[in-house]
């Protein structure tokens, strides 16, 4: 039995330090306890958790927020494989960047939520509204996370929630110009924002009711 | 054009030289508005290099601006490598689909010739045009990607960060393409009448990488190209924090900085003082919202916390306006620099 505070800190000073090896050791302990699949989600969510907060303080960098991602989202595969019952049942998500290219803010967010022990699809980049509508409506999609970087991009939405306005999905945004503009958010009829991985995972929890 | 007795570019030296010259130095770094003021969209504006030369003279003339741009969009630099970009109605063009698709491309990578590319001609252009206007009243800021910084839009990002990370070998041929590249773009706009270069670099700041990773590459990287450049530089960052590395940018042979919203002006004055002059720090994707209130006030708080002592020039944090900043917002930005930016600066706190 190991001491899951123990695992949080050994796991993020492994991620930071990018020593994917001893990374995937580390969360490998984790899952062999009595609940292996909470167990090595509650590690990596915290562990992630702690190196996002960081970035919004300006301690990490960006780099560190990614790589970190990535390691713990292929660790969480193979202890809780795409297609495991173990996946949270959840409603139908998906995730997506919006008339923009820029994809690595949308990977870090896909990875991270993954690695929480979430199923989301990838919509992909480029959207455009009549996309979108049409996706939503026959993927059922009830939560869509959205992506942007470029500030006419974010401006856009405004006119895709005022057309998703009569369906059952909620609208989360994020993306530099969010993160400049703090009632943008509001401006273009989000349901939320958030700035890191982890306000990220807050806000899916939330609208899931989905712990782990 | 100004009407003071001394010039922008005696304005700009003084206080490049942390003194404090009549008052302080303005750089609205406007670069799309120019197609409002032709009345032409975005993508015909930067087709001719004599569109940005009226625009930028009409611009300059208008807010009594202390720099000209003659830059066109980042990834234009994209467009020489054979790339392709992505025009938008209401902003910058962005990079496409990244034209390296497999990081073993970098092996067989070509640089384009900068000085002799057809689509950076019209930079040339444009540069040589707004020398002849302006001659050495007005300084005529040229501007490049950081080789360390181009790769996102040549292979995105991701790629880029495992090439930085686990890639050595690629990364190292990588930035020897793109160093050779810069410096020819660089000396290339010097030649053609640029004053000096602003070498972008957002993927070095701490927001991007952390310092031990910047120390053993972006910083390196700025080192080396930055003393190939035949002319002084400043090093922006894009709205990215740099708090950390001050100390280690100074060391990289700029003279000045571009500094984020995000940091304490006045801490980042105390940080760069004697060292680098402090360029910013206006949230450009905020200043949309402003009302005259709101911009006269964030104005002079940045005035009063930065420019004693010289070595500050007022611009925005990102080193390009969005185009939905209006008028009105950019006019007061400039009335209020005439009116409360005399030195010595007589602001009190609140
Ligand atoms: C590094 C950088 C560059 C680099 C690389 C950019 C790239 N990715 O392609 C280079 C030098 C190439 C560059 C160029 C340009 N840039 Co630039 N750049 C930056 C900088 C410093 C970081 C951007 C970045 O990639 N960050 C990494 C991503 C992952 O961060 P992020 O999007 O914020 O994502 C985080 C959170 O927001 C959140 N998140 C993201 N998505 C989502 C989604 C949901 C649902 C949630 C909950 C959360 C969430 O999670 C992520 C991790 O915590 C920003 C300023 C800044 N301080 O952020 C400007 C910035 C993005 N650039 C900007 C612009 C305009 C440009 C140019 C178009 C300029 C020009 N005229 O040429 C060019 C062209 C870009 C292109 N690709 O074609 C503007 C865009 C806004 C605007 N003004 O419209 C910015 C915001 C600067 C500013 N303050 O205005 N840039």
């Amino acid at each position: 039995m190991h001491d899951i505070q123990a695992l949080v800190q050994d796991l993020e000073r492994a991620l930071l330090s990018l020593n994917r090896n001893e990374a995937i050791k580390i969360i490998h302990q984790a899952s062999t306890q009595s609940s292996p699949i909470e167990a090595a989600c509650e590690v990596v969510t915290e562990a992630l958790d702690h190196i996002g907060a960081g970035w919004e303080e300006g301690r990490y960098s960006l780099s560190q927020v990614y790589i970190s991602g990535l390691i713990c989202e292929e660790a969480v595969d193979a202890v809780l494989p795409r297609e495991a019952p173990e996946r949270k049942d959840q409603p139908k998500m998906a995730i997506g960047v919006f008339a923009d290219y820029h994809l690595l803010g949308k990977r870090i967010i896909y990875s991270s939520l993954r690695a929480a022990g979430f199923e989301l699809t990838d919509l992909g980049s480029g959207l455009n509204t009549e996309d979108v509508v049409k996706m939503v409506h026959k993927q059922q999609i009830s939560v869509l996370l959205l992506s942007t970087l470029m500030l006419p991009s974010a401006l856009k939405i405004k006119e895709l929630t005022r057309q998703l306005k009569d369906m059952p999905v909620k609208v989360v945004v994020g993306g530099a110009p969010f993160r400049f503009d703090e009632n943008l958010w509001k401006e273009v009829g989000a349901y939320a924002t958030g700035k890191t991985p982890k306000e990220a995972l807050e806000i899916v929890n939330n609208l899931t009711g989905g712990k782990v | 054009m100004n009407t003071m007795a001394i010039t922008s570019m005696e304005r700009v030296l003084k206080t490049l030289g942390h003194q404090e010259p009549d008052r302080v130095p303005m750089f609205l770094m406007l670069t799309m508005h120019g197609a409002k003021e032709l009345g032409l969209s975005i993508r015909e504006y930067f087709s001719k290099p004599e569109h940005v030369i009226e625009g930028q003279l009409r611009l300059g003339q208008k807010y009594q601006n202390d720099c000209i741009v003659p830059f066109f969009y980042g990834p234009l630099e994209i467009e020489a490598f054979g790339g392709e970009v992505i025009w938008a109605d209401d902003g910058p063009p962005n990079s496409g689909e990244p034209f390296i698709r497999s990081i073993e491309q970098i092996n067989h990578l070509k640089m384009p010739d900068a000085r002799s590319s057809k689509v950076l001609q019209k930079v040339y252009k444009a540069t040589e045009g707004l020398n002849k206007e302006v001659g050495n009243k007005i300084p005529i800021i040229g501007v490049v990607m950081s080789p360390f910084s181009l790769p996102v839009m040549q292979m995105g990002f991701d790629k880029y960060l495992e090439i930085m990370f686990f890639r050595p070998d690629l990364f190292k041929r990588l930035m020897e393409v793109n160093q050779e590249f810069c410096v020819n773009f660089a000396n290339r706009q010097l030649e053609a009448g640029a004053t000096a270069i602003c070498y972008f670099d957002p993927v070095s700041s701490t927001t991007i990488i952390p310092r031990e990773t910047y120390l053993k590459t972006g910083f390196l990287i700025a080192q080396q190209t930055i003393s190939r450049i035949k002319g002084p530089t400043a090093t922006h960052f894009a709205s990215g924090r740099i708090m950390d590395i001050v100390d280690d940018i100074a060391k990289t042979g700029t003279a000045a900085v571009g500094t984020s919203t995000s940091e304490d002006i006045g801490m980042m004055k105390v940080a760069c003082k004697g060292k680098l002059t402090v360029i910013g720090n206006m949230n450009g994707i905020d200043m949309r919202n402003w009302d005259r209130t709101k911009t006269v006030h964030i104005v002079k708080d940045i005035i009063r916390k930065a420019a004693p002592g010289g070595g500050f020039i007022l611009s925005d944090n990102h080193g390009e306006i969005p185009f939905q900043v209006s008028e009105e917002t950019l006019m007061t930005i400039s009335e209020t620099v005439q009116t409360y930016g005399h030195y010595p600066i007589q602001l009190s706190d609140g």
